[in-house]
């Protein structure tokens, strides 16, 4: 087995950690991680594809990872913005989870213009 | 495709305007957050104005010439560069969110607008960056050439679309809008995956290059199923649908008619561009029709649980999951046309002809609501008498609305529906009939409900909670009309969604 196919297969495994965790885990903060997992997977893969496509004097394929950096920059700012909204969340309700009937201070009437 | 990939390698004469149509709303972003409260809303109007002129001079110059409006991004041409291409879809989807926005702005001039002597707050400010913002990305999806620039203008949409449902900062629009970023990214990071797959088997992430590169093995396939199913997340087609009813229906009104309305086409138009671009050659009758089969179970989910909806936001963001299902019926009818090799302009025009329908009429619809809201100050069903009497232009908007997502004629509904059901027809796909007719049915049922319900004569001495100013009522009433009265597209005399695009399809794949 030559290494890109190993990190293929590393990358596949997270990736399908990442999905179980997504699915699986009720609570958003760890939705949030399990995301980033996939998201590592996914550049893995990336990273992977790159060393496979390296040419003649290169030592890979340029291109995927100028993408990467653009993609590892997008899936940070969604995780700032993901934990921005559980820390709000936090703030008002005192508690963190999804589910509409959680206790908190719940109102009756749902806002509106 | 008809066209040498070299036609498509070059700048058009016009090409810069697709820079500004993306440029224009982001400076307007910047702009608004330096000067902040009142400026960002008179930058706002400025940009709305400056982006519709855009629109219409990047139409002019695409039915002028003939041919998809091109620009190279510094002169690198794809594979190595990043090319944005507006073909007939793309024009049409940029002019018809130019005009929602337009007229989604006047709206919210009222519910976010800063006039003088009020101190300025930061919702209306977030709002006004937003909107723009929004509307930025949805051009940046419209006319990017690759499929990577795609999944950054996907984002974006994302962040600027998931704030807008928190807007009001309570504990349930925070619990709907960190639901909507989960399903969101959850979406996102699928279409990466297929991305990256794409670009490991075919070495371009260019949409052309991509068209003229794939075939039908293991990898295509996979990335073509994870893309699709991270976009269905994205466009919440059913069984993906549940984070969208109440994050649209807890949104300030303005903000669920942008939600509603528009961000959820862009994913949509990606799922388009994918079907019919990319892997027109890959994707085979049965899988368009797995699609489609979703679609239909969200017409029917939707529009039942639509129909049992005491509030009214929530029977319109209901409506909003049936009416995602239609734009999914076009998958098998514009397959199955092509792997008959005929011509599948019929399909794709009545799916795109739905999308902007659906635009004009559900943008009129949440806003129409947001009014009666303000006038009653409730928004039950069951308790809405009245609101003929306060409000009767807006009552007429939300019907004239209604009748487009029923599918009277003339109506933008009416049309789409026409060339769905004669495609179906045509294709040997009687199933897909049946499913618009009931789902024609069961949408009278619930318009006909809160209609009937608004014209009740108010009680003895009943006043309006509140006034609301005319030109909100006007401004709800032009989009119901732009909605009701697209059916008359039919008398253009340029089918300008086929400007670009391959007359003879490819051979459908087997």
């Amino acid at each position: 087995m030559n290494a890109p196919t190993l990190f293929g297969l590393c990358a596949a495994a997270l990736v399908g950690v990442g999905l179980y965790g997504l699915i699986v885990n009720p609570q958003p903060l760890r939705k949030i991680l399990a995301f980033n997992l996939i998201g590592c997977g996914v550049f893995l893969l990336f990273g992977a594809i790159a060393r496979r496509g390296a040419a003649v004097g290169m030592g890979g394929d340029p291109v995927p990872q100028a993408l990467l950096i653009t993609g590892i920059v997008v899936a940070f700012s969604a995780t700032a913005l993901a934990v921005a909204l559980v820390l709000r969340l936090f703030d008002e309700t005192g508690s963190v989870t999804l589910a509409s009937d959680a206790p908190a201070k719940a109102q009756a009437d749902p806002p509106d213009a | 495709m008809p066209h040498s990939l070299s036609t498509q390698d070059v700048t058009s004469p016009s090409g810069l305007l697709l820079v500004l149509a993306v440029l224009v709303p982001f400076i307007g972003v910047l702009a608004g957050m330096v000067l902040g409260g009142r400026g960002a809303q008179r930058v706002a109007f400025v940009i709305l104005a400056a982006g519709l002129a855009i629109a219409i001079a990047i139409a002019n110059a695409l039915v002028q010439s003939g041919d998809t409006v091109v620009y190279i991004l510094g002169g690198w041409a794809p594979p190595l560069g990043v090319a944005l291409r507006a073909d007939g879809l793309a024009v049409i989807m940029l002019l018809a969110i130019a005009v929602v926005i337009g007229g989604i702005g006047v709206y919210a001039r009222a519910d976010f607008g800063t006039p003088p002597g009020v101190r300025e707050a930061r919702a209306p400010l977030m709002f006004w960056l937003l909107l723009l913002a929004v509307w930025g990305s949805l051009n940046l999806v419209f006319v990017s050439g690759d499929l990577f620039t795609l999944y950054v203008a996907l984002e974006l949409l994302t962040f600027a679309g998931v704030p807008l449902v928190s807007l009001g900062g309570q504990p349930e629009t925070l619990r709907s809008a960190l639901r909507y970023l989960l399903y969101a990214l959850f979406g996102s990071v699928l279409y990466l995956l297929g991305a990256v797959l794409l670009y490991g088997a075919y070495g371009t992430l260019d949409i052309l290059l991509l068209a003229a590169r794939v075939h039908p093995e293991p990898v295509t396939w996979a990335a073509a199923a994870l893309m699709t199913v991270g976009l269905l997340a994205k466009t919440a087609l059913f069984p993906l649908h549940l984070w969208l009813p109440p994050a649209h229906a807890g949104a300030p009104a303005a903000a669920s008619a942008v939600l509603s309305g528009l961000v959820i086409k862009g994913s949509w138009f990606l799922a388009v561009r994918l079907w019919l671009d990319v892997f027109a050659g890959v994707v085979t009758l049965p899988s368009a029709q797995m699609l489609a089969a979703l679609g239909a179970a969200a017409i029917l989910v939707g529009n039942i649980v639509a129909l049992r909806q005491a509030r009214l936001k929530l029977l319109i963001a209901y409506s909003t999951v049936a009416q995602i299902g239609y734009l999914f019926l076009m998958f098998p009818l514009a397959t199955g046309l092509a792997a008959a090799q005929i011509d599948s302009t019929a399909a794709v025009n009545g799916g795109m002809l739905q999308a902007i329908s659906h635009a004009t009429a559900k943008a009129a619809m949440f806003m129409a609501a947001g009014l009666i809201y303000t006038t009653l100050g409730h928004d039950r069903i069951a308790d809405l008498r009245g609101v003929a009497r306060a409000l009767p232009m807006t009552l007429v908007a939300f019907a004239l609305g209604g009748a487009s997502l029923i599918g009277l004629p003339p109506s933008g509904g009416f049309l789409a529906k026409w060339l769905l059901v004669s495609v179906a027809i045509t294709t040997a796909q009687w199933w897909w009939v049946l499913v618009m007719l009931v789902g024609g049915l069961l949408t009278s049922a619930y318009v006909f409900i809160v209609v009937v319900r608004a014209m009740a004569p108010p009680s003895e001495g009943w006043t309006p909670r509140a006034r609301v100013p005319y030109y909100q009522q006007v401004a709800v009433l032009a989009l119901a009309l732009c909605s009701f009265l697209l059916g008359m597209a039919a008398f253009c005399p340029v089918d300008v969604a086929r400007i670009g695009r391959a007359v003879v399809p490819e051979i459908g794949w087997p």
